[in-house]
């Protein structure tokens, strides 16, 4: 039992806004009252939910291709000694599996969303989130280019295509479903990409990313799945994208969906010379679409990794830059490429995407439907969102930032026009309560009766980077992990997992495809149960 | 090309190494694992007194010791290390140092100057791989054999060393000066295959040639190898002529104690580009006598 003392609470969900109240913990449950306990003074400081992290990429086997593709930033890493409540790791662009989860709740953030995982490799992805101590997670499973999906797709049958979207997100065991370039990373295995969304995807006669997009969609609500579909858009990085991701947008009147990293859509423009920031059209285009949600996908500049399913805008990235670059086939399912990338304050590219997604988070007016991610770890490392956070609260730094761009970046921007400035409670959304609501977790975002006990609390500082980097306490499931900014106690977090309804005869008509098209048994496929240490399964009507 | 270091405070042929207060480092006994032993750089030693030296953090293997544990410590405090005896399994000596001076009397362990930016490293004995690898400034001499990628870049680093000056009395292993971006590497003993691999420029002397696969995928540079190399079909012939620059770089590098062979006056170069692979704009310069 726990009790939080005298501190500002900013908990937007349950509409308090920096009250000074006390935050009672039992059996890792925030509760009306409790008697007894420790109690922790929180006088000065500011309470907050613990964060949410909607997209990320932290575990599975593009990441830790990842790993291996860059030992020159391990060498530069943070260490994590190993300690007495610590395992030994490596921080940096790309952190080892235990120290994710250590710089995760040394942030204040107690839940991350793995935000790419194929069906093949998610044995995989479960072993590396088993190793990902503290905060809770789960995973989004990559479907717009499954081939037997797609297949059924062509042939009309929506109806099967939804069972077997259903049988795949519980053998996977995950939680949602993620579509990346639709169409985009079947035609890279012809070496093609999926460029307009009414252009059949190569190698099929009808479907389109278009149709894809659409149908996966109606499917994810029909499985009543707690999360929209998870939407990568066709054209990611390329200048002029916005058109492609406002006809997305159309397309996707009247259904939920999530907008995955929209920094990387927003482009105008006809070459990267000639590239601007289209944020602000955007964003006021998606003001008007209350069925959808966004997260920033903002960048810093930089060493990151750029890792994605995208094959061939990887392969693009890679020519562009010269730099190393990894290729995957998974077979039938998808693709993905990896790049190490150092973004540059001096190149004009780089300096429009910085803007790119500030200005997005500025320009969306409901924080309660854009997030706070850089698409960890393509735009920035995730420990970095204290810097992100700063530039957001400071109107004035962030035109100093602005005015140190090259000064023909400065003009394809509109940044430095805009003078909002998040309040804690609008952090406290796009970082915990905002996620939490989109990603349907009822008990994660808000210090209401009944939520899971994950707090944040920091000293009360109008510096938002020092407010962000060091909490004084993170509270995880009840238990204090993290005090005076250090990890004090190391708890396992859990796995949510959907369990979407479908008809189990669907697997005779998966069974001889497999044995026709895969080369793994259909018998080994699906992820055990058992094999998720604290699954938390939930049934979808 | 560039590489001259101008500077005589880098020299040890300027001289002024001796009278400075120097602080001796003598291995104790021969070592059963290497020893990681970063701590020895003046950067770190200058300003400590014995007892901190002492207490240094090493690591033996995966273990934690003290640096006493395996130096007995003397002398005065400065920012000039002496070692003495066999430490050919002490590693990372010098790592990263910006000053100083380090002498080692006798053999030296693997990474030795590694991410160097400046002072000097003086070893009378031969170092294992990585010498210099990733240096950024500085000179390091070695007097006998050096191992393998010297002035390299470490495994998936874009640029091995980028500034500074790396010299070799005797013969060096593979990967010489793979993707270094700047500075001076010469070597007057034989060296094994891929020198100047993925070279992104700086100078590579090679006083008695290389193995295989010389200049391998180097995109600029330059390479001049005093005795006649099998060079790889995707360099292409492109002049015979007698570059001055060199006669700079020959009169630089007897400064610094390693005169080249008095011969090379008497001859031309033959020049080849490449790596056309890649492509590159690198030069392998192949001396010649005069044709009587």
């Amino acid at each position: 039992m726990l009790r939080i003392t005298g501190g500002r609470v900013y908990d937007p969900a349950n509409g308090v806004d920096g009250q000074v109240k006390d935050v009672c913990i039992a059996n890792g449950r925030i509760v009306a009252d409790v008697e007894g306990g420790r109690t922790l003074d929180a006088n000065g400081m500011v309470v907050l939910p613990g964060g949410v992290d909607i997209h990320t990429h932290v575990a599975g086997g593009a990441l830790n291709f990842a790993r291996g593709m860059t030992p020159e930033n391990q060498r530069t890493a943070t260490p994590f000694f190993h300690t007495s409540e610590r395992r030994a790791g490596l921080g940096g662009p790309t952190p080892t599996t235990f120290a994710t989860g250590y710089l995760y709740a040394g942030m204040g953030y107690t839940t991350v969303m793995e935000a790419a995982v194929p069906i093949l490799t998610a044995k995989h992805t479960h072993e590396e989130l088993r190793d990902t101590p503290i905060v809770d997670k789960a995973c989004f499973l990559l479907m717009a280019n499954n081939e037997i999906v797609l297949d059924l797709l062509e042939a009309g049958d929506k109806e099967r295509a939804k069972q077997v979207v259903a049988w795949l997100i519980w053998a996977a065991k995950t939680f949602g479903v993620k579509a990346v370039n639709p169409g985009g990373v079947a035609a890279w295995k012809w070496g093609k990409d999926a460029k307009g969304l009414s252009t059949p995807v190569e190698g099929y006669n009808k479907v389109t990313p278009a149709a894809i997009i659409a149908g996966l969609a109606e499917i994810v609500d029909e499985l009543g799945l707690p999360h929209p579909l998870h939407l990568h858009c066709n054209n990611l990085g390329a200048p002029g994208n916005v058109a492609t991701t406002l006809e997305t947008m159309k397309l996707l009147e009247g259904r939920r969906a999530h907008l995955a990293h929209l920094q990387f859509h927003a482009y105008g423009g006809d070459d990267w010379h000639t590239m601007r920031s289209e944020a602000a059209r955007l964003a006021e285009y998606f003001n008007t679409q209350p069925n959808l949600t966004t997260d920033a996908g903002a960048i810093l500049f930089g060493n990151a990794v750029t890792i994605t399913a995208d094959g061939p805008w990887q392969h693009l990235l890679y020519q562009l830059t010269g730099r190393k670059w990894g290729n995957l086939d998974i077979e039938n399912e998808t693709g993905c490429g990896i790049v190490p990338y150092t973004y540059k304050g001096s190149n004009l590219v780089n300096a429009v995407q910085w803007a790119v997604g500030l200005e997005l988070l500025l320009l969306i007016n409901d924080p309660w439907r854009v997030f706070l991610t850089t698409d960890h770890p393509n735009g920035a490392c995730f420990w970095r969102y204290p810097e992100i956070i700063h530039l957001l609260m400071n109107a004035g730094y962030r035109k100093e930032c602005v005015n140190k761009l090259p000064p023909k970046a400065q003009k394809r921007i509109v940044l430095a026009d805009l003078d909002r400035q998040y309040t804690l409670s609008e952090i406290a959304i796009i970082t915990s309560a905002g996620p939490a609501r989109a990603l349907g977790l009822p008990n994660k975002g808000h210090l209401g009766v009944g939520a899971d006990a994950d707090v944040a609390i920091y000293n009360k500082n109008p510096d938002g980077v020092l407010l962000f980097r060091y909490p004084r306490y993170v509270i995880k499931s009840g238990e204090i992990v993290v005090e005076e900014g250090d990890i004090r106690k190391v708890i396992d977090g859990r796995e949510f997992i959907s369990r979407p309804t479908f008809d189990e005869r669907i697997e005779d008509y998966l069974r001889p495809l497999f044995q026709q098209y895969y080369t793994m048994s259909f018998d080994n496929y699906p992820v055990e149960l058992e094999r998720i240490e604290r699954p938390e399964v939930r049934a979808c009507p | 090309m560039s590489g001259i270091d101008t500077n005589p405070t880098s020299d040890f042929a300027a001289g002024a190494a001796t009278e400075a207060p120097t602080i001796t480092l003598t291995l104790k006994e021969q070592l059963p694992v290497p020893l990681e032993a970063e701590v020895i750089s003046p950067d770190v030693i200058a300003g400590l007194r014995h007892d901190a030296i002492r207490a240094l953090p090493v690591y033996l293997g995966k273990r934690l010791r003290r640096l006493d544990d395996f130096f007995d410590v003397e002398g005065g405090i400065g920012d000039q290390i002496d070692i003495r005896g066999d430490a050919a399994k002490v590693k990372w000596i010098g790592r990263g140092m910006t000053r100083g001076r380090i002498r080692v009397s006798g053999n030296v362990g693997m990474h030795l100057g590694a991410y160097m930016k400046g002072g000097a490293i003086e070893v009378s004995g031969s170092a294992s791989d990585w010498v210099g690898a990733e240096m950024r400034g500085g000179l390091i001499h070695i007097h006998g054999n050096a191992g393998g990628q010297v002035g390299a870049a470490y495994r998936g680093s874009l640029s091995g060393m980028n500034e500074g000056t790396i010299l070799i009395d005797g013969s060096a292993g593979l990967e010489v000066g793979m993707r270094m971006r700047r500075g001076l590497i010469a070597v007057r003993g034989p060296v094994r295959d891929f020198a100047g691999l993925q070279m992104k420029g700086g100078t590579i002397f090679l006083c008695s040639g290389a193995e295989i696969r010389t200049g391998a995928w180097m995109v600029r540079g330059t390479i001049v190898s005093f005795t006649p190399i099998r060079l790889l079909p995707t360099f292409t012939f492109a002049c015979t002529y007698s570059p001055t620059f060199l006669r700079l770089y020959a009169r630089h590098l007897t400064t610094l104690g390693f005169a080249l062979p008095r011969e090379i006056e008497n001859g031309v170069y033959q020049r080849y580009t490449g790596d056309t692979s890649v492509p590159g704009k690198g030069e392998i310069l192949v001396w010649q006598p005069h044709t009587p």
